[in-house]
């Protein structure tokens, strides 16, 4: 614990406060890249100490709230086949999906299960062999190992009731496409230290050289924040723009070697379809054939040909996801949607912009 | 609402609505404060009334079990009503196939922590249900007690009074969570469910000057404080470094992404105090050995109402929202 509280002591963080009021200029737009960084930015109140110049946005970093409408709705009617369990990490529980969440689907008598790690959905199907075990593979490069974990300790077991519905997404690619869109007027990027453990920083060069934006890759702490947006400040005043890492405790530069043997084994590129951004190249995962009896896509095939395309929905999530729109500005903000009735992942996920700023901001 | 979901359950918004639009408009007394007891007037004697069922699961886990927690749990409602427990029921829902020895060590355990908290438990029942109707066993305990202080309830905070909370938070709930789904072996994490009778009888027989009281179980800290706010109609700031944590329990609360003050907890109690006797109250309940780490966390301010703010770790103010869709069930 000393650990954590060095990295939020007072003192230190009113210095780093007065150093970023000595180093802003004009206005710059800084967006944090993962939605751990907005949840920490809110819980700390981090941008009551920015100065007034420095703005923080929430960017396409939650990956329950990336994840697309049509591949929640399918998720959810795969709940429907027989003998299936659904199972998912607690956090997509609430998101609504076009009919039903698979909160309500397991109110309605359907099987779903929330585990902490993908290997228990493997645990879960060892006991229940009558069953299949349907996994819900959500998230961003610092999960996935953990479902490729699951998915060869699934085969070294043989088991034939585990399968993976495949939603995995890689942030480059994504960040990629939004800020070629150019919608978001972004000034710099917070980039989170956690998935540049895996990937490493050079995952994000392409941010500078491409687009002359400053990058700064940090942990979740409000010191490392901070330092963040000091480096990036910086680098805007200087008229610099590099991938500065400032999260040197955990994130060896180059990629952690073995995490990525295991996610190339299990799975291959693909495109994936983003809520708010489309589907993009290249931005996803699918798993390789040489492991299609964990795919549930192509286990559950009919499970796609009964899906109808979602209805048009209130929610703003998509333009929260882009940078384009804060969560207050969404009409229906702590109104029609609030963390009891949701409606977008947004509010849901304790990585969601909407849910942060309704938890500590109002 | 359709149906009822697991977050109905999880002592947030969503349970609080439900009690609303089902319980209290059909038969909700219109005077109701909501607080954890009811009082009733016997003559010239105030009772506390209150009932709770516990259904947590594992049955076991590191520091109690389920007959502590069903014992503690009403007893220290009793308390909220700065009343004396006095008498308690017990009934078990029983599923078919339960063995004997678990049922006799629960047994053992509610007698050991009732004889703790100086109640007798003076009636009961038991119903068996069809193997799957249930899980293992349900028990509801309902407690009468004599109030001692009248008035103490979470409707009668005042301004200016301190907020003491008497330990760290967030063991009970990190406990049974890290023990069911068998997460971080070898974490030290022991829950705190204790009845906290020795604790408040002192505090009352010492003539303490207290306005509310509340064992923030289900929802944590965040869920009593806003509801006290609420009822009374004050604001509150509580600073966060002064709140205990217990380094184990802050690292998995950090490592499963778990607000520490939404997090149940099952032997504190928040205690809100007139300024004048914080002091006092504070070296009372530092003597009881539930209480050895109480701490002033906060204090009542006037407006706006029902507001409860966070000073954090770094000097900053934030919100402290109750929980809303909590996904930890069966956790008491
Ligand atoms: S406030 Fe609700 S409706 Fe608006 S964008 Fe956020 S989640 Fe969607």
């Amino acid at each position: 614990m000393k650990f954590i509280d060095e990295f939020r002591d007072q003192a230190l963080v009113k210095d780093l406060a007065r150093r970023l009021g000595a180093l802003a200029e004009g206005p710059a737009t800084i967006m944090e890249v993962c939605g751990t960084h907005t949840m920490a930015a809110a819980r700390f109140a981090l941008k009551t100490i920015l100065p007034p110049s420095v703005e923080l946005i929430s960017g396409p970093g939650c990956p329950v709230c990336v994840t697309a409408q049509s591949d929640l709705d399918a998720f959810l009617a795969l709940g429907t086949e027989p003998q299936v369990v659904l199972v998912s990490f607690g956090d997509m529980l609430r998101v609504p999906g076009t009919h039903t969440s698979l909160e309500g689907l397991r109110a309605q008598g359907a099987a779903v299960r929330v585990v902490y790690s993908p290997l228990d959905a493997v645990e879960l199907a060892r006991q229940t062999p009558d069953k299949h075990l349907g996994f819900f593979g959500v998230g961003f490069e610092t999960t996935m190992p953990a479902t490729a974990l699951a998915i060869q300790t699934a085969a070294a077991y043989g088991l034939d009731n585990f399968s993976v519905w495949c939603v995995h997404k890689t942030m480059p690619a994504a960040l990629k496409a939004l800020l070629a869109g150019g919608e978001a007027r972004v000034s710099g990027l917070l980039c989170p230290g956690h998935v540049t453990t895996i990937i490493g920083t050079a995952a994000y060069d392409f941010i500078p050289a491409e687009f002359g934006l400053p990058c700064a890759v940090t942990g979740f702490e409000p010191v490392d924040m901070l330092l963040g947006i000091e480096s990036i400040l910086r680098q805007i005043k200087e008229g610099k723009a590099c991938v500065d890492n400032v999260y040197t405790r955990a994130v060896s530069v180059p990629a952690n070697p073995r995490a990525r043997e295991l996610l190339a084994a299990v799975f291959a590129p693909d495109d994936a379809s983003w809520r708010g951004l489309g589907v993009i190249p290249g931005s996803g995962v699918k798993i390789r054939d040489s492991y299609a009896r964990f795919d549930a896509r192509a286990r559950f095939p009919q499970v796609w040909e009964r899906l109808t395309p979602p209805p048009p929905s209130p929610c703003r999530c998509g333009e929260i996801l882009r940078g384009v729109m804060r969560p207050v500005e969404c009409p229906l903000f702590a109104k029609g949607c609030t963390p009891a009735q949701p409606l977008g992942p947004c509010m849901v996920s304790t990585e969601g912009a909407c849910a942060a700023a309704y938890r500590y901001e109002r | 609402m359709k149906r009822i979901l697991l977050s109905h359950g999880a002592g947030g918004r969503e349970m609080t609505a439900l009690i609303d639009e089902v319980f209290l408009a059909r038969y909700g007394d219109p005077n109701r404060v909501g607080d954890d007891s009811a009082t009733v007037l016997l003559g010239s004697h105030r009772l506390a009334f209150t009932t709770d069922s516990f259904v947590v699961d594992p049955l076991f886990f590191p520091g109690g079990d389920i007959g502590r927690l069903a014992v503690a749990g009403t007893v220290n409602d009793l308390l909220t009503a700065a009343a004396r427990p006095l008498v308690l029921s017990a009934s078990f829902i029983m599923e078919e196939g339960l063995e004997i020895s678990v049922l006799q060590a629960i047994a053992e355990s509610m007698r050991v922590t009732a004889a703790e908290a100086g109640v007798a438990i003076v009636t009961g029942d038991t119903k068996v249900v069809p193997k799957g109707a249930a899980d293992k066993v349900f028990i509801t305990t309902a407690g009468v007690g004599l109030v001692l202080l009248p008035g103490v309830s979470g409707a009668a905070a005042r301004p200016r009074d301190e907020i003491i909370l008497t330990g760290s938070v967030g063991d009970h709930g990190t406990a049974v969570l890290l023990a069911r789904e068998k997460l971080l072996d070898g974490e030290a994490i022991m829950s705190d469910a204790a009845p906290l009778t020795g604790l408040v009888m002192n505090l009352l027989e010492e003539g303490c000057e207290i306005h509310a009281m509340r064992d923030p179980t289900r929802g944590g800290i965040a869920a009593a404080l806003n509801e006290i706010a609420r009822q009374s109609q004050v604001a509150m700031e509580i600073i966060e470094a002064r709140v205990p944590v217990a380094p184990a329990v802050a690292a998995a609360c950090e490592a499963l992404g778990l607000d520490v003050f939404q997090v149940a907890n099952e032997g504190k109690m928040l205690i809100i105090v007139a300024p004048k006797d914080a002091a006092k109250a504070l070296f009372i309940i530092r003597r009881s050995p539930y209480g050895e780490a109480a701490r002033v966390i906060g204090r009542v301010l006037d407006a706006p109402p029902g507001r409860v703010t966070v000073k954090t770790v770094i000097g900053t103010a934030r919100l402290l929202d109750p929980p809303s869709g909590d996904l930890l069930p069966r956790i008491c």
